[in-house]
């Protein structure tokens, strides 16, 4: 009985989650352009997105931001991590209570915050003030996930790689950064995919002719039905789905699926 | 030795904060308590007309409403999520690794995209409204509502609720299980003396992690809501992309800034499990 | 006499205001064995610490081979460490991390390979080459690290608590595999440790410090029978410490009798310490003791008994195979040699 309820309840839950995917799944292959109106199957709206111009640049955009940003940030975070690490308390607290900032704070604020200095300063939004703004808020995430791999490190484990020999450069390079990797590229991964995914502070931050997904997006629904968006739903969806399975494959441990 | 040295790694991030981080907020702080042309510096003056103009019945209006329907997405995730969280983490190790993945498929699909779905079901003549006229059911007029609102913060935010729990309560220790089942509780009493307790910290992360975005959102509330059903976070940003007037938009930041901040602090009270090396104070 | 390898002159460490180290004076020969003896908080690892580098002495002076070490950083040392829980390189293999040093300092492939082949026969850990470093046991991880900084070639290895980490058993074997390991490759060890028992099976020479001062330099043998002080009487072995008075040389006073012993040298009718270790003191009849008490409490320790006993003011603490029930008369025997008298307060 209880088994017939949990697996009743997930099924619910199942169809809640993937009905409005489906649904649009459905009318991407749909010939009629209304939404409610079955008019044969087609693949003209996949055709149509690749001939889009537009969604082409904004998908563009949003790998090139998401690509440049999380390698920046991940190189930043993972030296002021190891920086922070060996901070005195005070320090410490300072800075982890700023670098807490923009994880805690709303996007809209973050994002309307980073506007009015760029314009404060007459910085021209666009392309760049877009990038500076991702890293802005992807930091904090690097910097969340590489320090508790520095605490877990043996406090000795710089102090013999000295010992060894190693001058202070080499044991950070040879010793360091391999032991606390697992937490660089998790921060990486976060990075990577908060940036993809961001709509609200890109929204803020970029300038005429550069947009990503999530503006385009935005602006398309604003106006109304555009099958060649169901098409593009379709496309994420399989990307998804094949990504996550073979994330799945090479790990074990369900837990890391969580970002 | 070596360990004071390293620390001047961080101090360039340090000064990437200030600019970035701490600047910005206080830009935000400054306008909000001036008033005049922001591009002309001279004409600004010192006033508090913008926190004033946040009592406007119409502003209010929006204000009440994005804490109400935040308040309440928040508890629909909390009461519709936590079994989920229950049954992923109990059930058979070899269907909980793909059960998982499949619940974390969508969140991994743009936030946009995810959106724009379910107006393409709850559109006047979205799939729902067709399918209910082909059962001969009459038509509903969910969207654009206070209903459809509801239901996109739920879709969206709803694996920010399982997850937090669901980590802790993948982490609960068997034997502690074992021990209340040996010391005489039934299922029942097991769960509300034992599991919901120690699920505490993953309830307390999963309701900020809801409430937090749920009472931001403009998306949301623009796209499914339409016009009518302004909130906070679509004050905020006509403010900044239409009317130009950063005095008031800037007001209504540090407003909702400043709530969510405390209620941040007032949460992580009950966080028992805080190991971050610097607590944060927020 | 070997020559000294490192000196301390006047040596003072302070955090943040507290004095870790406080102006101490040590010398160490080459080949020794010497261990750093003493309660946690007592100075034994910041002094380590000093002389591998990792600190800088606020004041004084640290002398290797004749030259003054004090900010020399640790990789330009010939000096090496063991660290308290070893300190592996986890991303790194057994090979990976004994070599981790002789990468460093440039030597050809074949040589590495030679050296390291032969480190892990002396540690016992032959055809381990390419095993995960968190696969291996604590007693093998532990042997991990002292053949990653023995295969440097150092010509002093310092050892932080490297025992720390193991039960009872492993721990006496890897003491006897110190030993022999520490007299096969001929270089001195400077071992830190809190366990007395630790220090008096291992070593050639004992340093005992408290509250950053040494307290006493010797043998084991000099410092368990011939503790300089009340502190390292209680610290090194169980005794029973009473106060009595010096009249004269050669005659103490305590639990209100005057017994003869083989001290000298302080003052008449000087108040003083005297310690008598439980296994030293014989139980007899009442009437043929020196000292006349009740049993009070008894233990059974395995090889002995530990008995309570009260008697001439003070409870005396008795270790003996010979059992008296609780509530029994008993005598307290001893001879001369078996008191130790030492300055009061000190």
């Amino acid at each position: 009985m209880v088994k017939f309820l949990r697996k009743f309840y997930m099924s619910l839950i199942f169809i809640f989650l993937y009905a409005p995917i489906i649904v649009l799944i459905i009318y991407s292959f749909n010939e009629s352009k209304s939404r409610g109106h079955w008019g044969g199957f087609t693949l003209k709206w996949y055709a149509e997105l690749f001939r889009d111009r537009e969604i082409i640049k904004a998908l563009y955009y949003t790998f090139l931001v998401a690509l440049l940003s999380s390698i920046i940030s991940t190189v930043i975070g993972t030296f002021s991590a190891i920086g922070i690490h060996n901070m005195g308390l005070l320090g410490k607290k300072f800075a982890l209570n700023i670098n807490y900032l923009p994880v805690l704070n709303p996007d809209i604020v973050t994002g309307i915050a980073l506007m009015t200095l760029f314009i404060s300063l007459n910085i021209q939004l666009g392309f760049v003030t877009m990038l500076i703004s991702h890293v802005v808020f992807n930091i904090p995430y690097v910097i969340l996930s590489v320090l508790p791999k520095l605490k877990q490190m043996n406090k000795h484990t710089t102090e013999a790689a000295l010992d060894l020999g190693a001058t202070p450069a080499y044991a950070l390079r040879k010793v360091v950064i391999p032991e606390i990797m697992p937490g660089v590229i998790t921060g990486a991964l976060i990075a990577f995919t908060l940036s993809i995914d961001d709509f609200v502070i890109s929204f803020f931050n970029t300038g005429p002719g550069v947009t990503n997904l999530s503006i385009h997006i935005f602006s398309m629904a604003r106006k109304g039905v555009k099958p060649s968006i169901n098409a593009l739903t379709t496309l994420m969806l399989l990307t998804v789905v094949i990504l996550l399975l073979l994330i799945n494959k090479r790990t074990t441990k369900g837990d890391e699926l969580i970002p | 030795m070596k360990k004071n040295r390293a620390k001047i790694l961080a101090y360039p991030y340090m000064v990437w904060m200030i600019i970035f981080i701490v600047i910005p907020l206080f830009l935000v702080l400054f306008y909000s308590l001036t008033k005049g042309n922001i591009h002309d510096p001279s004409s600004l003056s010192f006033s508090l007309e913008s926190y004033a103009r946040v009592f406007d019945r119409n502003y209010l209006t929006s204000i009440v409403k994005s804490f109400k329907l935040a308040f309440i997405s928040t508890l629909l995730c909390f009461f519709l999520g936590y079994p989920v969280a229950l049954i992923i983490a109990t059930i058979k190790a070899k269907y909980k690794n793909i059960l998982l993945m499949f619940f974390l498929v969508p969140i991994w699909m743009n936030f946009l995209l995810r959106t724009y779905a379910w107006m393409s079901i709850l559109s006047p003549n979205g799939f729902l409204n067709r399918l209910l006229s082909f059962l001969g059911l009459p038509a509903l007029s969910i969207m654009p509502g206070q209903t459809a609102v509801l239901l996109g913060m739920i879709y969206n935010f709803l694996p920010f609720m399982v997850l937090p729990i669901y980590t802790v309560l993948s982490k609960i220790d068997k034997s502690v299980l074992e021990a209340a089942s040996d010391l005489g509780a039934n299922k029942i009493g097991t769960f509300f003396k034992v599991i919901l307790p120690l699920s505490v910290p993953g309830i307390v992360s999963g309701i900020t992690m809801v409430f937090m975005p749920a009472v931001s959102t403009f998306v949301i509330s623009r796209l499914l809501g339409g016009g009518k059903e302004s909130l906070i976070g679509n004050l905020i940003e006509e403010q900044f992309s239409l009317y130009r007037d950063w005095h008031f938009g800037s007001a209504l930041s540090i407003i909702l800034m400043i709530v969510i901040l405390i209620s941040m602090a007032v949460m992580s009270r009950f966080e028992s499990d805080n190991d971050n090396g610097g607590a944060p104070i927020w | 006499m070997s020559k000294k390898i490192i000196e301390l002159n006047n040596v003072t460490k302070r955090y943040n205001g507290v004095t870790a180290v406080n102006n101490i004076n040590l010398y160490i020969r080459e080949n020794e064995f010497i261990t750093l003896l003493g309660p946690s908080g007592c100075g034994k690892t910041t002094t380590l610490r000093m002389i591998g580098g990792f600190e800088e002495p606020d004041e004084g002076d640290i002398f290797f081979d004749g030259v003054r070490i004090n900010d020399v950083p640790p990789y330009k040392r010939n000096i090496n460490t063991v660290f308290q829980r070893y300190a592996l390189f986890t991303h790194l293999n057994v090979y990976e991390n004994i070599a981790f040093g002789l990468k460093i300092k440039k030597i050809p492939r074949d040589e590495i390979d030679k050296r390291i082949k032969h480190m892990l026969k002396l540690v016992d850990l032959e055809g381990f080459e390419g095993r995960h470093v968190d696969s291996l046991s604590g007693g093998q991880q532990q042997r991990v690290a002292i053949a990653r900084a023995l295969v440097c070639e150092p010509k002093v290895l310092l050892l932080d608590e490297p025992l720390g980490a193991l039960d009872l058993k492993l721990r006496k074997e890897m003491q006897i595999e110190l030993m022999n390991m520490q007299k096969n490759v001929g270089i001195t060890f400077i071992y830190v440790t809190h366990d007395q028992e630790e220090a008096l099976t291992m070593s050639d020479t004992v340093v005992v410090m408290n509250n950053g001062v040494i307290q006493q330099v010797g043998t084991p043998v000099d410092i368990y029978n011939e503790p300089k002080n009340r502190f390292v009487a209680d610290f090194i072995g169980e005794s029973n410490i009473i106060e009595g008075i010096m009249h004269e040389d050669y005659l103490v006073e305590f639990s209100g009798q005057k017994f003869k012993c083989l001290d000298k040298g302080f003052n008449q009718n000087e108040p003083v310490d005297v310690v008598i270790r439980p296994e030293d003191i014989e139980l007899t009849a009442p009437e043929k003791g020196l000292i006349q008490g009740v049993v009070t409490s008894v233990v059974f320790k395995g090889v002995h008994y530990e008995m309570m006993v009260e008697g001439g003011g003070f409870e005396y603490m008795i270790q003996s195979t010979d059992m008296q029930p609780v509530g029994a008369n008993v005598g307290l025997m001893f001879e001369p040699e078996d008191i130790h008298v030492m300055k009061r307060g000190s």
